[in-house]
């Protein structure tokens, strides 16, 4: 109806559209003969301009790595250091057959079967677009034959990179970790990091150590070349150069030459040992034995060489300083002897009678002394000295398991020490409260009296023992055990050290500290558990030896050294600090299936002390063990 | 013939417009060709653009089987919907490469600016549709604050190129609604007058793009960079071009962008002129038909979104090719039917959708 009467309107209507579309039609056509005329211009004009442009002038960013910061050890020995050498490299992504790529390249230059297989295990953990060594150090001559005879092998380069070196080898690898090829693991943590751009053109990441937790500070700042490349990608000429950082040097608190003298000591020992300075927690010496070379790992270790690491009976990956938990033993007497004293649960002259066995009232399990029949009576002194256990099961009884806890775990015990390198264990300082949550079971009494000495659920790493031992020496000063003195920054010279280690200050009486001193004295002196540790020294040595079971001893059965496979034997177990008086070095040894700690451990720790402190050289006995090793 | 199987394919066919199907097919095809060179020949990318391009043809399929005064009810909806999800992005949106333009409803990221390059014409050409018997200057004006509100907020993204298309879009629904010459001139001289204010709420990095489109070399690293890149990959391809898949340009990763927005680039470099001949023409085909549908179109719904959904797609193809030669800024705009990505390929394929609507149901209405 509306239709009809506004017919006229809606033909007008329908005419003034049809010419709008109309006009539409030819505004379209004048903005496409405008791209034609501007593609006319581009492709056919201004072609021959366009292709030199695309053929000859192009722009590419070529990043340069920057050097890996030195790392250093307190005297400034070179620990960690770089060695340029060229290598051999294949990009598998342009190689059609690699195989046969490989056995044609042998013939230019010397590949090892290990070289092909450190390659593979190379080629399964990268991208086919990354370029693989598969030999590295190549020698003058064998550059200038496989140079001659490179355009036969596309995708295959000859390239002058730089290597990590530990000139230390296995000597250094407890603390200093090692670099390896980044994985797509390392890739996502750069990429969280924001670090993406920065890390073009890098290979390596620090995969364990120092080189780990100072990945930021040794890496440096990585440099850009602007190039001008032709059209099969090949680099003309540079540009501009923005020259890369290269990484900070990190000097640490470790002595290399206590280091060694602690290394050579273990002989073919298995076992870890921690040096301290009980001033201010630097860390002194690191063992963890046996190591491996860290070296190995640089240039990507064939899975035959890794399999074999890893599967050894000897566990040379598991850092036992760090990662290894070990009943402390009656070295944790000390500490609970601390903890009867400023408790007020045992005097220093209460004795008790030692029938060579502790019982829980109306129960029957002995919970027996090293020592059958017995010490006698004992006082805390002499509980030290000959190290009863007697005397700490029914201290242990007394405090009950949550005061032991509170009070021991300012040792240190139980908690990570928040060393400056990654993969360190808690251990286990046991409470009601933890079992419930580890086990879901409640703790029963019985449970409390080995951990008086240092049984039962207890566990602590060396690095843990050691920090806990400098707490003891420092008269109750807790400082942060590290590695790391100085950052020096290799841009501005400028020298960065880490915040102060001091943590806190233990509130316990100096009498009964200078009580448990007196006797871990004594330990060394005749008498002792541990005489050959002091004999003959020319100043006092506090220690406290101990003995951790690697199997149970059944009731009624006696622990016969001799009667047991070697790897079943007590770990041996050794803490000590020295000059007593006024400590400056703190240690803790362990030495697996080393039997007794004064008589393993002991010697350890004495060439340590005669090193430190008074620079004395172990040489005699190495040059008698020189004399003696041809007529085995 | 089987009857089902003939049923089966009347369903199928009944509301697609075979010449405009074609002309699309041939140019998907066209750009899976040049998206596989651009990717380096990388198959899951091919894989996943295939995907896309039948979800856009099953949504196409569907609207066409929607007649246009059913079209005309999610007018309102929509637009509503979409402008409340833009004041939300604008709110809580997600920020990535510096623009705020991603809103995460938990399940899915969505960005609204998408979703109004459809509705802001649709909402226009109904509200046209309804005042059709008196149609006044109060409506027009009315019609550009429905136009404006959304653009504007999608230009504070910052979405420049989105935001001219919604706005060019619109602009054409207002064109074919009968905005008289009198106003549109009006519009021309004050838009001229404005530049200078425009110019100076542009953010940095859009006055940048405008200043090197000037002299490209004036930052070859920086904002400069895909403009020269992108132009030495279309006069470097010649009369002939290098040959598919021997574009160099791309392939040495040169060019910023080459599946998306600069896929032109790599299709210019490895075609020639020769090529972007056969691609104008297939793409003024596409116009042609379009146009033709919306000149024969009955009602004036009908006929504002035929004529903007046609026009729209022009845009899009002259600023895409304008910018990957050189001729206009560099904004995010993709090139319709070739670039790789779902979103873009859906929208252009509903807006095919609501063409053959229109070209199939007019019958309907006459009788």
């Amino acid at each position: 109806m509306k239709e009809k009467v506004e017919i006229r309107d809606h033909q007008r209507e329908m005419h003034a559209y049809r010419l709008r579309l109309g006009l539409s039609a030819g505004f379209i056509l004048f903005f496409f003969l405008l791209l034609v005329s501007r593609f006319f211009y581009l492709q056919v004009i201004q072609h021959e301009h366009f292709k030199t442009l695309a053929e000859n002038n192009r722009i590419s960013i070529v990043p340069i790595t920057p050097n890996r910061g030195l790392i250093l050890d307190r005297n400034g020995t070179v620990l960690a250091r770089n060695f340029s050498a060229y290598t051999l490299e294949i990009t598998p992504g342009k190689v059609k057959n690699l195989n046969k790529t490989i056995n044609e390249l042998s013939k230019y230059v010397e590949i090892s079967p290990s070289d092909r297989r450190r390659f593979k295990r190379l080629l399964d953990d990268s991208h086919s677009f990354e370029s693989l060594p598969i030999r590295t150090r190549l020698k003058d001559e064998e550059v200038a034959r496989f140079a001659v005879n490179n355009f036969r092998f596309p995708g295959v380069e000859i390239h002058a990179r730089l290597f990590r070196q530990y000139p230390d080898g296995e000597l250094t690898s407890p603390f200093l970790g090692y670099i390896g090829r980044i994985n797509d693991n390392d890739l996502d943590k750069i990429d969280a990091a924001g670090d993406t751009a920065n890390y073009k053109g890098t290979d390596y990441i620090g995969k364990m150590g120092i080189e780990q937790s100072f990945e930021k500070q040794l890496h440096g700042t990585t440099g850009f070349d602007q190039v001008e490349v032709d059209s099969s990608g090949r680099e003309v000429r540079t540009l501009s150069r923005t020259p890369p950082i290269s990484g900070d040097i990190v000097t640490l608190t470790i002595d290399s030459k206590l280091q060694e003298i602690a290394e050579k000591a273990f002989g073919d020992f298995r076992g870890a040992l921690i040096a301290i300075d009980p001033n201010n927690g630097e860390i002194l010496a690191f063992v963890s034995k046996p190591g491996f070379d860290p070296n190995l790992f640089v240039e990507g270790i064939d899975s035959q060489t890794w399999q074999a690491l890893n599967n050894s009976p000897d566990k040379p990956l598991l850092n036992r300083a760090l990662h290894g938990e070990y009943p402390p033993g009656s070295t944790f007497k000390p500490f609970m002897a601390l903890a009867g004293l400023q408790l007020q649960a045992r005097s220093p002259t209460d004795t008790i009678s030692d029938p060579g066995y502790f019982e829980l009232p109306g129960q029957s399990h002995h919970y027996r002394d090293w020592k059958p029949g017995g010490h006698g009576l004992v006082d805390l002194h002499k509980s030290i000295v000959v190290s009863c256990d007697t005397y700490y099961y029914g201290l242990a009884n007394l405090l009950g398991i949550d005061k032991i806890h509170d009070f021991i775990s300012q040792f240190g015990f139980g908690k990570k020490t928040g060393i400056d390198i990654g993969g360190e264990l808690s251990g286990v300082l046991p409470s009601a409260e933890w079992k419930m949550k580890r086990y879901k079971q409640k703790w029963y009494a019985g449970d409390t009296i080995p951990v008086g000495i240092g049984q039962g659920y207890d566990l602590a790493t060396p690095l843990q023992l050691a920090f806990a031992t400098s707490i003891l020496a420092s008269d109750g000063i807790a400082y942060k055990p590290h590695l790391v003195e100085s950052v020096r920054n290799s841009k501005t010279g400028k020298i960065e050290k880490p915040p102060s280690a001091f943590l806190y200050k233990l509130d316990i009486d100096p009498n009964y500290l200078a009580d448990v001193r007196s006797a871990m004295i004594d330990v060394t002196k005749p008498g002792g558990t541990a005489p050959g540790v002091g004999e003959g020294a020319s100043y006092e040595v506090a220690a406290k030896t101990g003995t951790a079971q690697v199997i149970g001893i059944k009731q009624g059965e006696k622990y016969v050294a001799s009667n047991i496979q070697e790897r079943y034997r007590d770990h041996a177990l050794l803490i000590a600090y020295a000059p007593a008086d006024h400590p400056r070095i703190a240690l803790a040894i362990l030495v697996e299936n080393g039997g007794h700690g004064g008589t393993t451990a002991g010697p350890i720790a004495r060439q340590l002390m005669d090193y430190y402190l008074l620079g004395k050289l172990p040489q005699d006995k190495v040059n008698q063990e020189k004399i003696d090793a041809p007529a085995d | 013939m089987h009857p089902l199987i003939r049923r089966l394919h009347r369903t199928l066919s009944n509301h697609i417009d075979s010449f405009l199907l074609v002309c699309t097919m041939i140019l998907i095809g066209l750009g899976l060709a040049v998206l596989f060179s651009a990717s380096d020949e990388n198959l899951t990318k091919i894989g996943s653009q295939v995907v896309n391009v039948t979800v856009a043809c099953v949504v196409m399929w569907a609207i066409a089987n929607v007649p246009p005064h059913q079209l005309m009810r999610f007018a309102l909806p929509l637009y509503a919907a979409g402008l409340v999800l833009l004041i939300g992005v604008a709110l809580f949106g997600e920020i990535s490469n510096g623009a705020r333009r991603w809103l995460n409803l938990g399940i899915t990221r969505i960005q609204p600016s998408e979703l109004m390059k459809i509705a802001v014409p649709l909402m226009l050409a109904w509200y046209f549709d309804r005042h059709e018997s008196a149609l006044g200057l109060k409506n027009y004006a009315i019609a550009a604050v429905i136009l404006l509100v959304p653009v504007l907020l999608i230009a504070r993204q910052p979405d420049l190129g989105t935001a001219i298309l919604i706005a060019s879009s619109g602009f054409f629904v207002l064109f074919f609604a009968g905005l008289s010459w009198k106003i549109l001139g009006g519009l021309f001289v004050s838009g001229l007058a404005s530049l200078p204010i425009l110019w100076s709420v542009l953010h940095d990095y859009q006055r940048k793009r405008l200043l090197t489109l000037i002299d490209p070399s004036q930052d070859p690293l920086g904002a400069g960079y895909h403009t020269i890149q992108s132009m030495i990959a279309v006069g470097s391809g010649g009369l002939v071009g290098k040959g598919w898949l021997h574009g160099t340009q791309a392939h040495l990763d040169f060019l910023p962008e080459h599946t998306t927005d600069f896929i032109f680039a790599v299709f210019s470099e490895e075609f020639g002129l020769i090529g972007n001949l056969f691609l104008l023409f297939l793409y003024s085909l596409v116009i042609a038909r379009g146009l033709g549908i919306a000149a024969r179109a009955p009602t004036l719904f009908s006929r504002l979104m035929a004529g903007s959904i046609t026009m729209t797609f022009f845009t899009y193809c002259f600023v895409n090719m304008g910018m990957v030669s050189g001729i206009l800024p560099v904004v995010g705009v993709p090139l319709p039917l070739i670039s790789y990505g779902g979103t873009s390929m859906v929208t252009m394929l509903l807006g095919f959708g609501i063409l053959m609507s229109i070209h199939t149901h007019k019958k309907l209405v006459k009788t």
